[in-house]
């Protein structure tokens, strides 16, 4: 295990550069709302502030973008949170534009990893980023009428703009919404838009950009056409339902374009109706592998709001299960990666195996095997179960954690690390330098197996994880082959920490919730970036709260939607028959890519 | 040698081959119908394959499994059914999807709400089995239910289920929720035990009073 790191990242105390606003005094001023943080920068001089922080100030990762619709002030905001990959908080930029001619400036040339996020706020916020590449919808598509996250969109089936909804009690006059709407009048088109005459533009914009012919030179070479292959949305190695248009010369990939949105359901819009409690279940089917670690990371960005406290129990309890979520996380993506290499179903179904024993655990302690529910703000749902298939529950957990699971993933690592067609599948495809791994905001496995660690637990830390002794996981090749074994290395670190925390738990006792059970949360108007490592990377929410009882803004950084910007990058080059191993290597749900 | 890592791993799918027979000769032809063997083969020692041969064979339902929710009723003396629900419409309120739908009874003469519902339904489709309906219902009136096999030939009219439909006795949830319902009642000895002690702790000042 020489690949191993030790050491944590050291710089984690690092404070955000407080003088961001002396070095541009005329275009950099704090956040002075309360509640809030970070810097508003002026919009044309953005770039310059941008390239900054990452070339003078070492905030070389943007983790997330996105945009916030402040109707009543007339104004868009779009908020950046920039990290340094040596670890240590955030530093927050904002950019205001007015609302009705919502422009800045794109960042895609100082962080290309800002490209699909740019591209989801000018989909679902409308705010243009002068100068992005490519600044089409990306999850919607292009007949789609308005943006559907600004605050005075309204959808067919509109009801009212805040949950609970009057109609249910006391009157309880049942319907179902689609009663409301007589066929035909459950979409909204654009004004000018006729569904008969509409000629699908945007696909010919993805051929387009798909296709370009390369000249053959000098006409003595054999001449070839390029051909464009849709693989998906229908295809088994998309695990869901996502498209990649690629364009081939002879096999070998000229150009890949994830079209993605299928499965997109406004998650964001829905959150922003619900109330806080609400929201907690829908977390649940962002990444619906992981439901425990989803909850988590909403927690924790809830509860920054509220300031609450979390009992020491309920956080241990949580620290167990997230990464029992990650070990899930991790056989899953090793199983189905191994799929999409052609070796079918045995490897998968030897790595879900031991799934089913932690999600019978789910099912006993939370109430669902995969929509877990299972953390509310300061606390847990409830305790683990004292009896659990007919033993005691640490029994159980002890068993678990100490035999079966490290010898399940000994097993699976005789069983596939020195399969040689495997190595020769895996090795040296898709290799992404770490530079480029951090310049794309991947994150999760793709970053570290890229050589970066860089693991929220370590660079900032959140819940308990300071306590427990592991080691940030990291291989250096990025290739197929060392993303499939940094998933070994994390279930590794998981199972050391499950250790930790099963010896410690029966000696932790008191609450697992602190305060009332409540179901009217409010949290006085302020921001939050909650984010957690999630098993397919860092996770955050963003949430904005202006004292009422639901989120004014409730953003969600996906892992998977973000790990994607990369993948055209990676594929380049490459035969068309390793696109599968690419994305499968990527990890991707799409729960949470199109949200 | 070239291929050996391609033979130790299938040394690794003979051991799981294996592993899925030993069960076979270990209870001798009550594999599949010994509850014993069931139990240790879905344990954390079991050592074959996991699967369970539905619905011949079923896992036990956890206590805590939450699916649709049910609404409780008092088995009167006469048989008689006594809704629990006072049609306080929190659980109307917290609902995620809000797919509870409510219609609180008022009283003929004066108007004013009695605590009873009227009309209770759920749209079964849109229920997110969140459980947050039972973890917040302040009177132990609405339970998540265990029945999973629900299903159905048309969703238009057999989805949306109406009090009658929601209501089962409380026997039913002490069965599927005996630490719940123990608790439960535990917690509300406990209440009356503390108001009965106020009630003759009033009384008692009141006599002294006099
Ligand atoms: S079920 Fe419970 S929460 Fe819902 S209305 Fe009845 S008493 Fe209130
Ligand atoms: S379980 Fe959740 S979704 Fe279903 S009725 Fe109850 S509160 Fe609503």
């Amino acid at each position: 295990m020489t690949e191993l790191t030790a050491s944590p990242q050291g710089a984690a105390t690092t404070a955000p550069d407080l003088t961001l606003d002396a070095h541009f005094p005329d275009a950099v001023q704090k956040d002075t709302r309360p509640g809030y943080s970070g810097y508003l920068v002026n919009a044309d001089k953005l770039v310059e502030v941008a390239t900054a922080i990452r070339d003078e100030m070492g905030y070389d990762y943007l983790s997330s973008v996105t945009g916030v619709d402040y109707m009543n002030d007339g104004k868009m905001e779009v908020v950046y949170h920039a990290y340094r990959t040596s670890g240590g908080p955030a530093l927050a930029l904002k950019v205001q534009t007015p609302r009705d001619n919502a422009v800045v400036p794109s960042l895609v040339s100082v962080y290309p990893g800002a490209d699909f996020q740019e591209r989801e706020a000018w989909d679902l916020l409308g705010i243009r980023f002068a100068g992005h590449p490519y600044l089409k919808r990306i999850l919607m598509w292009e007949g789609f009428a308005g943006h559907p996250l600004r605050k005075d969109w309204r959808e067919p089936y509109y009801e009212e703009d805040h949950k609970p909804f009057d109609t249910r009690w006391p009157g309880g006059d049942f319907h179902r919404s689609e009663e409301n709407n007589p066929f035909g009048t459950n979409v909204q088109y654009p004004p000018d838009f006729s569904v008969d005459g509409w000629v699908p533009e945007a696909e010919d914009a993805i051929y387009a950009g798909a296709g370009a012919l390369k000249e053959s030179g000098n006409g003595h070479e054999l001449k070839t056409d390029k051909l464009v292959v849709n693989l998906g949305p229908q295809h088994p190695s998309t695990h869901g339902v996502f498209r990649m248009v690629v364009s081939l010369n002879g096999e070998t990939i000229d150009h890949l374009e994830p079209v993605m949105g299928y499965l997109h359901r406004n998650h964001e819009k829905i959150g922003e109706r619900n109330t806080y409690l609400q929201n907690m279940p829908y977390t649940d089917r962002l990444d619906y592998i992981c439901s425990m670690s989803n909850n988590h990371g909403y927690a924790l960005a809830v509860e920054q709001l509220q300031k609450a406290k979390v009992p020491e129990r309920a956080e241990y309890i949580r620290v167990l299960m997230v990464e029992l979520t990650r070990i899930c996380n991790h056989m899953w993506a090793i199983g189905f990666l191994l799929n999409d290499l052609g070796a079918f179903f045995t490897p998968a179904l030897y790595a879900i195996k031991e799934r089913e024993l932690i999600l019978d655990l789910f099912e006993a302690t939370a109430g669902s095997r995969m929509m877990c529910n299972y953390m509310r703000f300061g606390g847990v749902y409830r305790d683990l179960p004292e009896k659990f298939k007919d033993g005691d529950t640490i029994d159980f957990l002890r068993e678990l954690v100490n035999e079966r699971l490290p010898r399940a993933i000994d097993d699976l690592d005789t069983y596939l690390t020195n399969n040689e067609i495997i190595r020769s599948r895996c090795i040296g495809v898709g290799v992404l330098p770490p530079d480029k791994a951090i310049a794309y905001s991947t994150a999760g496995p793709v970053l570290r197996a890229s050589g970066v660690p860089y693991d929220v637990r370590r660079a900032d830390p959140y819940s308990i994880y300071n306590r427990f002794d592991f080691d940030v996981a990291v291989r250096y090749n990025g290739d197929v082959y060392d993303r499939y074994l940094i998933r070994l290395d994390e279930m590794r670190q998981s199972v050391r920490i499950c250790q930790q925390v099963v010896r410690d738990l029966p000696t932790i006792g008191g609450d697992i919730m602190s305060g009332k059970l409540q179901y009217q949360v409010r949290v006085p108007a302020s921001e939050a970036y909650g984010r957690v490592e999630n098993p397919k990377g860092e996770l955050g929410y963003y949430v904005v709260s202006n004292g009422k009882a639901n989120p004014w803004r409730y953003h969600i950084r996906a892992p998977s939607f973000i790990n994607l910007t990369v993948l055209g990058e990676l594929c380049k080059g490459h035969k068309v028959a390793d696109v599968v191993g690419i994305l499968g290597s990527i990890d991707i749900v799409l729960g949470e890519t199109d949200r | 040698m070239y291929g050996l890592g391609i033979v130790r791993g299938l040394g690794v799918t003979l051991k799981h081959f294996i592993d899925s027979y030993v069960d076979d000769f270990r209870w001798l032809g009550k594999r599949y119908t010994s509850r014993e063997a069931f139990n240790v083969r879905q344990g954390v020692k079991g050592r074959g394959v996991f699967t369970v041969q539905y619905p011949e064979e079923r896992l036990d339902i956890p206590e805590r499994f939450r699916y649709i929710p049910f609404l409780l009723y008092e088995e009167g003396p006469n048989g008689e059914q006594v809704d629990r629900c006072t049609s306080c419409g929190i659980c109307a309120k917290v609902c995620p999807p809000q797919c509870i739908w409510i219609e609180r009874t008022n009283d003929p003469k004066t108007g004013r709400p009695i605590p009873a519902p009227k009309a209770f339904f759920i749209d079964i489709d849109i229920c997110m089995n969140c459980g947050y309906c039972a973890e917040y219902c302040p009177f132990d009136a609405i339970k998540m239910d265990h029945d999973f096999e629900i299903a159905s030939y048309d969703r238009t009219t057999r989805h949306i289920w109406n009090k009658d439909k929601l209501s089962k006795p409380v026997s039913y949830h002490a069965q599927i929720h005996p630490t719940d319902y123990a608790a439960e009642e535990a917690a509300r000895a406990a209440d009356e035990a503390k108001k009965a002690a106020k009630k003759a702790g009033a009384a008692k000042k009141a006599e002294e009073s006099v």
